[in-house]
């Protein structure tokens, strides 16, 4: 077949070269696919193979992941609430590689992304093969009754266009996740992620002139570019919080037990920022 | 019974496997070629008064409407009339004539493809396609009006079929002719997920809503979702990727003078999400699909047929 058939075996080799031979066993079991390999929201296994090998050498290599307490997160649905921050989802994709290759067994998580990814040539179709899908509550919900593990960033974009000056300052949450988790009684586990935010240092947003090029956000750092520098990356997951309550309930109960997560996030920011000696090692 | 539309394509898929089991009468304008000889067809515009007779003359239990018209090259106004007013006047009727049974094909078009769709439309899904593509909304107005004649009229059990995007052999509309094409435009960068039905699967869904009970509006999905990019790969064709914004112009200006069939807007179809959740249908009916991905994809080449 053609060049990119090739590119994207060896790619796969690769991964599992790195990850370890049995991967794309441990991956299959359980998982549902059509005679052509993709489940119904457009996932396919080996696209996701080959696509997730850069991801895992920087994973190894680069940002030198390092994970605390795996074990927290439970079988079955979940939802992972973490911080965002660094300007390009890196943090995003972090969580992904460690949930697929250090996690016993392995998942892969789903996370929600914003409504203009759907109108991205190359992106929105690289997002669907690998599990990614356009962060509707109904999409979530779906996902959740499936027994899925979904990854959300209740910061938004407030959160990853974060200045150097806000770095792991929480921003507002919203409450969306909290409404899911109580309509269909999944636990959430808090992920602290440190090394994230100062990967790209932005000085200032320039949001209007983003603006022009349909771009929700435009940070500038030093050196330009939102390019990320090799921090290291701290990956702290906490134990599960189970909430009970009405879904529909008003904003104002909800914001107290979404309180409850971001002080959670919270102190394993706090706790990871402790414990480091440095941003680069 | 009556079927409208029964001179088209699907018409006739479903004129065969009803004519054994019922007495079928088919109200078309356009001639039946190939008439099973116990089908009584009746040649008449749908929104002339003459449809009356029909139902004066016989005794109608039930109602196929199928009747409605797709074709982007008829102008705009045709169209909306025809839908329509056709539509109206078979409702009138089966409010008139005592009919037990109506069942309306409408299609999951009417929620209309977008970036911020979820993967899977319910039923409670607002039908937005005329917010990108104002000439579709006389479909749209059609299912409303047989949405409407569900809660207006109780004593007629009426089911409103969407079903996803409708191939076969010999069906002419936008989806079945652009995967016959050899070297199809695809828009660069955009693979999205779509979802497709054989027309028997249709005509068998059709003959399953004529239950005697079952009553609403449904969402009918064929056996899964495959990217689009597949469905080429599996019928051997070798797509020609275009960037979108050169796409549309370029679609825009074939179409005005007659040299694509489709107008730019159907490129939403390439580009984005319209999927549906078909599960209340299923579970409702229990009825599946009788025809296998694969074989719903190879469907639309005739000589697989």
């Amino acid at each position: 077949m053609g060049l990119s058939d090739t590119i994207k075996q060896g790619l796969r080799q690769w991964t599992l070269a790195m990850g370890g031979d049995d991967l794309d066993d441990r991956l299959r079991e359980g998982r549902t696919a059509n005679e052509y390999g993709v489940d119904p929201f457009g996932f396919s296994l080996e696209y996701a193979l080959s696509a997730v090998g850069p991801f895992l050498w920087l994973y190894q290599n680069y940002f030198r992941v390092q994970t605390y307490g795996l074990d927290h997160v439970p079988q079955g649905r979940v939802l992972l609430v973490a911080n965002h921050g660094g300007q390009l989802p890196v943090d995003g994709a972090m969580i992904g590689v460690a949930m697929l290759t250090e996690a016993k067994p392995p998942r892969i998580i789903r996370s929600m992304v914003e409504k203009w990814v759907g109108s991205l040539p190359y992106v929105s179709t690289f997002f669907s093969r690998i599990g990614q899908i356009v962060g509707t509550p109904e999409n979530c919900r779906r996902l959740l009754e499936k027994d899925e593990a979904i990854l959300v960033f209740p910061e938004g974009l407030k959160g990853i266009s974060k200045l150097y000056s806000q770095r792991y300052q929480l921003q507002d949450f919203g409450l969306g996740f909290m409404r899911l988790a109580l309509e269909t009684k999944t636990p959430i586990v808090p992920v602290g992620v440190v090394g994230s935010e100062e990967q790209a240092p932005a000085l200032l947003n320039l949001k209007r002139v983003g603006k022009l090029f349909g771009m929700p956000a435009l940070p500038v750092t030093p050196y330009g570019l939102p390019l990320p520098l090799p921090t290291k990356y701290r990956i702290y997951f906490g134990e599960p919080l189970t909430f009970t309550g009405r879904a529909d309930d008003e904003d104002a109960e909800l914001e107290k037990k979404v309180k409850v997560v971001k002080a959670a996030i919270q102190s394993l920011l706090e706790k990871g920022l402790a414990e480091r000696k440095g941003v680069f090692f | 019974m009556v079927v409208t539309g029964i001179s088209g394509n699907l018409g006739r898929v479903v004129a065969k496997l009803l004519h054994r089991t019922e007495r079928v009468a088919g109200i078309d304008r356009r001639p039946f070629i190939g008439k099973p000889k116990d089908v009584e067809h009746f040649q008449i515009d749908l929104r002339k008064k003459k449809t009356e007779d029909v139902f004066r003359k016989l005794p109608v239990k039930a109602i196929v409407h199928m009747g409605i018209m797709h074709d982007p090259r008829m102008s705009a106004e045709d169209h909306h009339n025809f839908n329509v007013l056709g539509t109206t006047r078979v409702l009138e009727c089966a409010a008139k004539y005592g009919v037990k049974k109506l069942v309306v094909l409408s299609s999951a078009n009417v929620y209309g493809p977008s970036p911020d769709n979820s993967n899977f439309l319910s039923e409670e899904a607002p039908l937005m396609a005329a917010s990108r593509f104002p000439s579709v909304r006389d479909l749209i107005e059609v299912d409303m009006l047989a949405h409407g004649f569900f809660w207006r009229q109780p004593s007629v059990e009426t089911v409103v079929l969407r079903p996803v995007h409708i191939v076969g052999p010999t069906i002419k509309n936008a989806p079945s002719n652009y995967l016959r094409l050899k070297r199809p435009m695809t828009l660069m960068g955009f693979d999205p997920m779509v979802q497709l039905i054989h027309m028997q699967d249709v005509g068998a869904a059709l003959a399953a809503a004529l239950r005697p009970g079952l009553k609403g509006v449904y969402n009918l999905t064929g056996p899964g979702e495959v990217p689009l990019s597949t469905c080429f790969k599996e019928l051997g064709a070798r797509p020609i990727p275009v960037p979108h914004p050169i796409a549309r112009g370029l679609l825009k200006s074939m179409f005005k003078y007659r040299l694509a069939s489709y107008p730019p807007e159907e490129l939403d179809h390439i580009q984005f999400l319209c999927m549906v959740d078909g599960a209340r249908w299923r579970h409702e009916t229990g009825w599946t699909p009788g025809t296998s991905m694969r074989d719903t994809i190879r469907g639309v080449l005739s000589d697989l047929a």
